[in-house]
Parts: structure tokens; sequence; C-alpha cells
């Protein structure tokens, strides 16, 4: 069996002294995607920002293994280069950032870290091109700045954009699907099944089935005040839909939800 | 950071000019030149005697509250002597921003002309650009509706001091529809041969209807001791005039830099002006806009950098003097250190100024917890048709932003200067000319990229 691309173990994590995570399990293998769903609040954006290294959360206890490397150790940007990338589930508006200039940055500090040469500026755009088409974005977003004035929409089809850009190894799309239409919708899914290979894998976190149609996962995780409350494969998220929440057992004596009842 | 809104202790009474004070010989001991028109003695007299009535300002003139003059005034004044030319040479000129601009070069140095560092192109159809001492002997009539009456020095120290004391600077005359297609570079150099020494240039840019042209001063040090520039510029558009104007000021780091832009602007005049403010210990730019005719579109655009303890003044009037008018202010600045900066901006809209479209920002970007800014906005409206707003903030780099640069693999540096820089960006892009815009761009980068690291505000 090959290794694990992410591996948590038992992790504790906070931030600005609220613990939020309490004690987060899982591992995700080359070649897999998990879904994690969850009530409002239980701490799937917490995870995915602890994931990429955000400033500000503070890791209690526990473990997290990327490839190998203690991931809790690296830079965000060093996280980035190894090839985690984190879809936002709000993407910031950057005024006077252009957006191609940005991704031209972005792409060559990886291609450095991979030692592969620099792209020129015609190999870039002929690279960045295809991207955008596949996520049926228009070119002229390229030549603004990063997110500025960019529809909700657009800002998460950006974001998978950019994914098709950086090519990471794992990515941990948080809410991606918020936001987007029918179309764009299925537009993301085949834009992030058409990215996905045997040694690369996904995290998707999502409230609702409707994704999970398009982009199958192979594990669905259902994290509940902060931690996983139950896993299953892909059924559990239509029983999800179809029951809620409170049907998972223990989810409503667990302390995140039996504070959010109160 | 807080704008500070206390007044600062006076620490230097009005002595400068007292019987004891560095200006005190100067100013007895000073006659007209005998060359001059007749009108230009009486107006340089009136210069000199109100300034020693007004002495210099201190922070208690409201306009002055926030920039500390005493590290001047502590100065002894000595007007810088004429300098050789040749203190400057050919390798230096080249090494300027923008010399390897097309158009007009008029260098000055220490505030004369330097004929054999200036490079002027015959201009055909009336078209006037030479430097103002020579202009006074070959075009005094055309001078004299203008010269030292667009700058009024009522209640203004150092515009009084410049009016007594100017040496040279240039003239440029566009007669109706004539436009200059290359930018008029102006050089202005101070070679600090005398540490201390003042220079005093003016320059007249008078632009009949519809004319074009794009006009660049820059200013900068030769040496590294403390010089004082005093630098007034005037400017009069008729109907329709295009006028381009940017003011490059990078003076070394204990220069005192004290400068004033006067406009009156004609009907349908499109104005757009800029002021990079780079270098100095202290610089102040007075910029007064007249807005003396219908339809004026008049852009006013800044960008300040300071670091150590220099301090960047920006002190804007804009006069809607007629209905139909707009004007646009945008000013920001990059602080570093113990830095500081300073805006001032007051909007006049005259009765019957209906339709004024005024509009002003002050954005300031502090990259330390040292560095402060204060930010003053005034508005005086008498007109009821109006649409003024200003806004100011003042505020550090946005760690949401730089978390998302770094999500993607671009370190932490370079993501901070990848947005201090789009900052600064804001400003840079409304630069019209693109040669000129490109140049800018690339000075600035190279600026911010000298001082490292840069602070980030809050990391959570
Ligand atoms: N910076 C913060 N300071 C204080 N509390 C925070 C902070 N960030 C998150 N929280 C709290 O932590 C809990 C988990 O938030 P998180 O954003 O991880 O939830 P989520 O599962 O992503 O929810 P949603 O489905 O609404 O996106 C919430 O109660 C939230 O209010
Ligand atoms: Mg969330």
């Amino acid at each position: 069996m090959s290794q694990p691309i992410l591996e948590i173990k038992d992790l504790h994590a906070g931030v600005q002294g609220k613990h939020i995570l309490r004690g987060v399990n899982l591992t995700v293998n080359p070649g897999e995607v998990h879904a994690i769903m969850g009530p409002n609040g239980s701490g799937k954006s917490t995870l995915a920002a602890v994931l990429a290294g955000r400033d500000g959360y503070d890791i209690v206890s526990g473990e997290a293994h990327y490839l190998g490397q203690n991931l809790l150790e690296l830079d965000p940007e060093e996280r980035a280069r190894e090839g985690l990338f984190l879809a936002f589930q709000y993407p910031v508006e950057i005024p006077g950032v252009n957006s191609t200039y940005f991704l031209k940055a972005a792409l060559n500090e990886l291609r450095k870290h991979r030692g592969l040469p620099e792209l020129d500026a015609v190999e870039f755009l002929q690279f960045v091109k295809e991207r955008i088409h596949l996520l049926e974005l228009d070119e002229a977003l390229l030549k603004r700045a990063v997110n500025v004035g960019f529809s909700g929409g657009e800002k998460k089809r950006n974001e998978i954009f950019q994914m098709a850009v950086l090519e990471p190894k794992l990515a941990v799309l948080d809410e991606t699907d918020s936001g987007l239409d029918i179309d764009a919708l299925r537009v993301v899914a085949n834009g992030v099944n058409k990215l996905k290979r045997d040694d690369n894998a996904q995290l998707v976190i999502t409230h609702y089935q409707r994704l999970l149609d398009y982009i199958v996962p192979d594990f669905v995780h259902v994290l509940c005040g902060g931690r996983i409350a139950t896993s299953g494969g892909k059924e559990l998220a239509l029983a999800l839909e179809a029951k809620g929440y409170d049907w998972i057992l223990g989810c409503n004596t667990c302390a995140g939800c039996a504070a959010e009842a109160a | 950071m807080v704008t500070t809104l206390e007044p600062q202790i006076e620490t230097q009474p009005r002595t400068a000019v007292g019987k004891d004070g560095p200006y005190h010989s100067a100013l007895t001991s000073w006659a007209p030149a005998a060359g001059e028109p007749a009108w230009l003695q009486t107006a340089r007299r009136i210069g000199l005697n109100r300034f020693s009535e007004l002495g210099f300002p201190t922070p208690r003139d409201e306009d002055w509250r926030f920039t500390n003059l005493a590290p001047l005034t502590a100065l002894p004044f000595r007007l810088a002597p004429s300098a050789s030319d040749h203190v400057v040479n050919g390798e230096t000129l080249a090494s300027l921003p923008f010399a390897q601009l097309p158009g007009d070069r008029l260098v000055f140095v220490d505030g004369r002309f330097a004929p054999e560092r200036s490079a002027i192109q015959p201009h055909t159809g009336g078209v006037v650009v030479t430097n103002l001492a020579a202009a006074l002997e070959t075009h005094a009539g055309a001078l004299e509706p203008h010269l030292t009456r667009l700058a009024s020095s009522e209640g203004q120290a150092f515009t009084a001091l410049n009016e007594a004391f100017f040496t040279d600077g240039a003239f440029i005359h566009l007669p109706a529809r004539r436009a200059v297609a290359d930018p008029i570079r102006l050089v202005f150099i101070a070679t600090g041969c005398e540490p201390g020494a003042a220079v005093f240039t003016r320059n007249l840019i008078v632009a009949g209807a519809a004319s074009q042209a794009t006009v660049i001063e820059q200013y900068i040090s030769l040496g590294t001791d403390p010089h004082v520039t005093n630098a007034v510029t005037e400017l009069a558009t008729d109907d329709g005039a295009a006028i381009e104007h940017m003011r490059l000021q990078d003076e070394n780091e204990s220069a005192f830099h004290l400068a004033a832009f006067h406009g009156r602007l004609g009907r349908s005049t499109n104005l757009n002006l800029h002021s990079l403010a780079l270098g100095a210990r202290l610089s102040r730019y007075n910029i007064r806009a007249c807005l003396a005719g219908e339809g004026i579109e008049a852009v006013l655009n800044g960008l300040y950098l300071a670091d150590g303890q220099r301090l960047a003044d920006h002190h804007m009037i804009v006069d809607h003097a007629q209905p139909n008018c707009a004007s646009h202010e945008y000013f920001n600045g990059i602080l570093a250190d113990k830095s500081k900066g300073v805006f001032h901006g007051r909007i006049l809209v005259r009765p019957g100024a209906q339709k004024t479209d005024a509009k002003q920002t002050n954005k300031n970007m502090l990259l330390s917890d040292e560095a402060t800014a204060d930010t003053k906005p005034q508005l005086e409206i008498y007109a009821d048709d109006v649409k003024c707003t200003h806004g100011a903030t003042i505020g550090q780099l946005h760690p949401e932003h730089i978390f998302y640069l770094r999500a993607r693999g671009i370190p932490l540096e370079t993501a901070r200067r990848m947005l201090i820089h789009a900052f600064a960006g804001e400003i840079i892009d409304r630069v019209r000319s693109t040669p000129i815009r490109s140049e800018l761009d690339q000075i600035v980068w190279d600026r911010l990229e000298r001082h490292e690291p840069v602070h980030v505000g809050a990391h959570n």
C-alpha cells in the first residue's frame, strides 16, 4: 500500500481561545475522494484552515502528516508548494494584484520547487488559457485584479481554475458548490473530476448531496462538534440528505451539538 | 493607528527673520536684480515684506499643525551660489529617471539653467520652451500677466520667499491648438555643494485653448547633505487645454523640500496632476487648483513613500468657482519606520458652482507601528446641487490577503511586496503617459524592494 497523502491523528485545534477541533482522525490515500459534511459551525472550515496553515490557529494536540512530512510545521507557502491546495469558502478580493501576474508568480514558485524551469509569458498564457476554458471562465478575468468585482460564482470557479493551473496533490475544497448555479456546479464538478488522478486526492467539504452527484466520493465523513461523528460510503450523503444530521447516532449528545441546541 | 489630532507643541518661535534670525541678513541686504522688469521687482519686494511679516509657519498655524518646521528653521539661511554645470556630468543625467524619454530636457543646477546639460528641440507654431530667466528678457510681456500672479503669496511664507528669491525655472508657452507630443522634462538638481543652501525655482506654464502637453518636474540631490528646495509652479490654462503634470520628488534623506503648484484652469480644461514624493527629510507640496471655468476635469493624484523619520505632507485646496466641474483627488501613502504622512484636502465649492463633482480619497498604509498618518479633509460647500465625497483610511497590510497569496505558494515577503506594490499601483495606474507610467512603476517597485522587511499588521 502506498503512503497516504494525508494522515490526521487525534487533532485538537482552536482559534482565539475557542476549542473547535476535538480529536479529528482522517486518512486520505492517493486516488481517493473524501467528502466532509456536517452542520454549520461544526469545524469544517477550521479543519481546512489548519491544513492550509492559516495564521492564528492553535494546535492543541495531535498530528497531521502530509506525504510523510509533519504538515503542521510547514509555512502555508511551503504546503502549497508541496501540492496542498485550499479552495477558499470565501475567496478574498485583492485590489491591485493582477490575476495573471499572481497566477504566474504562484505557478513559477511551484515549478521552482519541483525543479522545473519557469514558464515564460507566452508559455504561461498558453497553459492558462487551456485551463480557463476547462472552467468556462471568461479570459477577460485574467486581466482583472484577483477576485475583484467577480461574481460569487466566478470567485468559486476561479478557485477551481487556480487548482487546474497548480495541479495539487491534495485539494481541499471548502464549500466550492455554495453560490454556484446548476450549470456552474456541473462545470466546476467536471473540472474537478478531470483533475483527478491516481496519485492525487480531493477533500470536498459540502452541505449538499447535489455536488456529490457529480463528484462521487469514495468516503463521506460527518464532522460534528469538532469530531468525525460517523463515516461511510457515498450512500451516507444520501441518507443525510433525506434525514438531516439529527439522525446520526450520538450527534445530539456530542458537546458541540449539545451547546448548539442549548 | 489613529489620526493624531492634538496640535504639536510649538518648538520654534517666529524668530527666523528677527534680528538674530538666520534670515535677517539675507532679507535686509536684499536688492532686486537690476535687469528685471519693474513689475517683477515690485512682486519680489512684496514677497520679501510678506515673509518678513509672516516668518515661518509654526504648528499653531492650522495649515501646519502636523508638520513641524523646527529642523528647517534651525538651519542657517544661505542662498545657493551658482554651481558649475560640470558638477553634473552626462553619466549622472543618463542615470536619472525618464532619461530615455524623447522630448525637451531642461536641466537646472542649484536653481540655475544649465544650457549645456539641456536639450530643447526647435518648436514651431509659437510654442516656447525655455528657461524663465531668458524668457524675462525675450518674453516679458507674455510673463507679466501670470508670473507671481497665479501663485498668491498672501499668507504663504514659502511662496513669499520664493517670490523674493527665485533664480530661474522653466517657461512653457503653448499657443492655442498647439500640442507638444513628447514630454517636456524639467530636471532640478541640487548639488549640495554648500550644505544647507537654499534653492528657489519658479516655473510658469501658460497653455492656450485646446493646447496639449505633458510636463515632468523631477527633483534630485547629488550629495547627502541637507539642502533646501523651494519650488513654485504656476499654470494657467485656456478653454479645453489638456495638461498632464508629473512631479517626482526624490531628494536626499536630509533635504527640506517646500513646493507649491498653483493652477488657474479655464473652461473644459483637462488636468492630470501627479505627485510622487519619494525623498526628502521633510517635504511639503501645496496644490492649489482654481477651477475657473465650466466643464473642467481635474485629477489630482499622489503617492508618498516615507521611511526613517521622514515626513511627506500634501496640502490641497481645490476651488470650484464654476458649475459642472469634476475634481478627483487620490492620494496614497506608504509609511515605514517612524515616518509620517500628512494630507490636508480642502474642497471649496463656491456659490453657484452647481453640479460640482468633487471626490477626495486619502489612504495610508502603515508598515510599522510607529509610523503615523494625519489626514484632514475639509469640505466647504456653498452650492446645493453638488456631489462631494471624501474618505480616508489608515491601515496595515491585510492578513487575509497575505494568507491567500501564501496559500498559493507565494513566499511571505513576496506576498507583502505584491500587496504594497498594488497599493502604490492604484496611483501609478492613473498616469496617462505609458512610458512615464512604466518607469514610475519600476522606480517605486525598486524603492519598496529596498525597504525590507516590512511589517504586517495583526497576524490573526
Ligand atoms: N476566528 C474565530 N474566532 C472565534 N470563533 C471562531 C473563529 N473561527 C471560527 N470560529 C468558530 O468555530 C466554529 C467552527 O467554525 P467553522 O468555520 O470551522 O465551521 P464550518 O463547519 O465551516 O461551518 P459552515 O458550514 O457554516 O461553513 C464556529 O462556531 C465558529 O463561530
Ligand atoms: Mg465553513
